[in-house]
């Protein structure tokens, strides 16, 4: 197991990055595991096991990682959806781990989220412009005309019209619904989104509308965005700099470029390597993976990736590496690089 | 087409299933013709609302009917017409020559079987075999789409298996009966990248091995990229561009295309801002007069919408349906 001094953490070393926004300190989310005829606590599910990092003022950062590599988890902690189990996410320089729910509202405005199912997300029996409103009047901001001009104002920005506002959900399109979700989360003002696979359940042509358009917003409110989501191709294009997740853990953390063109971690490179391009004219090595992710209720001891690392030593499977700053704000987490000879002994 | 000396494996003429619900009807899929021979991977693409998976639900005359209706058009599996087989026919057809696998492997599997048990039955049912070599030979078929511990994996559930697994299950299946095609239905979307590549090259290895043949339905542009040998896009209902991979991904003519390969943000090939289509695909009780593509074509003219285009051979196995290369000797 862990020893209490063990961090994955990237902290503060890059003054050209900005100000920081939110910081996460050695967050972890433990879900229980019950089990038994006494539903008694059997184990934890590690989605999210020690990770700390900065997310710089308007900036744009990618969280890549597969199905159970923890990056929802994390999202909805910032936003507070959802408890950590130890650590400390700090926004704008204050503590807000363990803020009331009453005492986070005001919080509220200032961080949205947009979801990946435009279908849920969004309340059938409430009209556009009363959705895009409803933020707005739970933080009690501006007055009933205000908030009127405003939701026409929104509509219009995301390229729906005035006129969106009298219909009801069913009767728009994936992406456009996609666009509601945006202009409620643009409705409060706020200083960042958390974009939760935002663009995953939407056709490719109109994929490039919706991921257009945000990248206008931000230029055009100064927003930060967290954008989470499991294709490395979106993730590229938008960010600026790219975390890796895996098994709870952050594997990787860099610029967009550093990390797509010099990926230093055995599973960044795997990962990337793995996703299908259509330049068929430069034809690339594949390099695949064997066996399948390991159960966070069970991640392996040491560095959590060992059991499918082609590179895997010793030394992987006892200490589980942390964070290490290989210069340029590139971050990774593998022994390879921290303690290089060590395991050929 | 690439090889005109033989026979095609597959062979579909203008294949017309229309849905009638209330009073619309809607013409999911409208004249889609194609062929696909031993050892070829052909893959059909297109955006959701396209007709790329009633066109292969209607190869296997899997569509609910009603409302669906296969109207028009033929399709040969080695020259024999599988439209006019009877339903006890075509079943026998299903699984023996054609095998499917379908894009959710967790609702795919019989949640109360064990995956022994669904491996077995295709074999009994159309192979006649006894019980216990249908077991036995279960065993063998998860040897073959790599699993190691073959003999645990065929006592357990499919909930005992992960995604990836299950997806590997699948092709198992569908591989029982040693099909002389295989139909994929998004083989890939449910799982994760580096699963994915796991299924792509076993899919790959497999049709190699045998000199089988892929029919590949996806959305995704990477993975027609990396396995098929031709790719057919669809748009309402319609083949727009019918091209050898290498060809469409470098050269493609049709607007749609065009439009699609510029819209997606790629690994490979940094853009500094992507393009995009405007508007969304018409429904397909609405599809809009001539070409169906004009109103969010940014080439569009006025003749576009008086009919629709014929879909025509530019080069050599290359074929558009876009008024752009009409009389025109392919110039735009």
């Amino acid at each position: 197991m862990t020893t209490a001094n063990e961090t994955n953490s990237v902290k503060g070393t890059d003054a050209n990055l900005g100000e920081p926004l939110v910081e996460v300190n050695n967050v972890k989310k433990y879900f229980p595991v019950k089990g038994g005829v006494l539903k008694r606590k059997v184990g934890d599910v590690k989605a999210v096991d020690d990770i700390s990092f900065t997310v710089y003022k308007g900036e744009t950062i990618g969280i890549v990682g597969e199905s159970g590599s923890g990056k929802s988890t994390l999202g909805r902690m910032i936003i507070r959806l959802l408890d950590p189990t130890e650590g400390e996410i700090r926004f704008d320089g204050e503590d807000i781990t363990n803020l009331p729910q009453r005492k986070m509202r005001p919080h509220r405005r200032n961080i949205q989220m947009i979801f990946q199912d435009p279908y849920a997300s969004l309340n059938p029996r409430m009209n556009i412009g009363e959705i895009i409103e409803e933020p707005m009047l739970i933080q009690n901001m501006f007055t009933k005309q205000e908030r009127e001009e405003r939701v026409v104002d929104l509509l219009e920005r995301v390229g729906l019209g005035a006129e969106a506002r009298k219909k009801y959900p069913h009767e728009f399109s994936g992406g456009q619904r996609q666009r509601i979700g945006i202009a409620r989360a643009l409705s409060t003002r706020p200083q960042m989104i958390i974009g939760d696979e935002p663009v995953s359940a939407l056709d490719v042509s109109v994929q490039s509308q919706v991921l257009n358009l945000m990248e206008d917003l931000q230029d055009e409110f100064d927003l930060t965005y967290m954008f989470i989501a499991h294709d490395l191709s979106v993730v590229k294009h938008i960010s600026d700099r790219v975390g890796v997740m895996y098994l709870g853990r952050m594997a990787e953390i860099a610029p967009k470029d550093s990390l797509y063109d010099k990926p230093l971690h055995p599973y960044t490179q795997a990962l990337i390597s793995a996703v299908p391009s259509t330049n068929v004219e430069e034809k690339k090595e594949r390099q695949v993976l064997e066996g399948d992710l390991p159960s966070p209720s069970n991640p392996p001891a040491g560095c959590p990736f060992h059991t499918r690392c082609p590179e895997a030593h010793e030394r992987c499977k006892e200490k589980r590496p942390e964070l290490a700053h290989m210069g340029e704000g590139h971050y990774v987490a593998c022994h390879l690089y921290t303690e290089p000879g060590e395991h050929e002994t | 087409m690439s090889n005109e000396n033989n026979e095609a494996l597959l062979e579909v003429d203008n294949l017309k299933t229309f849905f009638y619900i209330d009073d619309k009807v809607a013409r999911a899929v409208d004249g889609v013709s194609f062929s696909v021979h031993r050892g070829e991977t052909v893959a059909l693409v297109g955006e959701s609302g396209s007709g790329k998976s009633i066109t292969s639900m209607s190869i296997m005359q899997l569509i609910p009917s009603p409302p669906g209706k296969i109207e028009e058009g033929s399709v040969k599996l080695e020259g024999k017409e599988l439209l006019k087989l009877s339903e006890r026919q075509m079943t026998k057809v299903r699984g023996n020559e054609i095998g499917m696998i379908f894009q959710e492997p967790m609702t795919s599997l019989n949640p109360v079987f064990t995956i022994g048990e669904q491996l077995a039955e295709p074999l009994v049912k159309h192979k006649g075999m006894k019980k216990k070599d249908a077991k036995a030979e279960a065993v063998k078929l998860l040897k073959r789409v790599g699993f190691p511990r073959a003999e645990e994996t065929v006592k357990e559930h499919p909930h005992q298996l992960s995604g990836g697994m299950r997806q590997r299950v699948m092709i198992a299946m569908a591989l029982a009966c040693d099909p002389k095609l295989l139909i994929a239905d998004e083989p890939t979307t449910a799982l994760d990248v580096t699963i994915q590549a796991q299924i792509l090259d076993l899919m790959q290895e497999i049709k190699e091995k045998y000199n089988s043949a892929i029919l590949m339905i996806t959305h995704d542009l990477g993975v027609v990229a990396e396995t098929a040998d031709r790719v057919l896009v669809m748009y309402g209902g319609q083949v727009v561009e019918n091209a050898p991979s290498k060809v469409l991904f470098t050269e493609p003519k049709h607007p749609y295309t065009e439009g699609l390969l510029d819209s997606m943000p790629d690994v490979g090939d940094e853009k500094e801002r992507l393009e995009s289509i405007k508007g969304t695909v018409p429904p397909a009780h609405n599809f809009p007069e001539g070409c169906r593509f004009a109103p969010r074509c940014k080439y569009a003219m006025k003749e576009c919408t008086e009919a629709v285009p014929e879909l025509r051979e530019i080069a050599p196995n290359h074929q558009v349906r876009c008024i752009l290369y009409e009389d025109r000797g392919g110039e735009k």
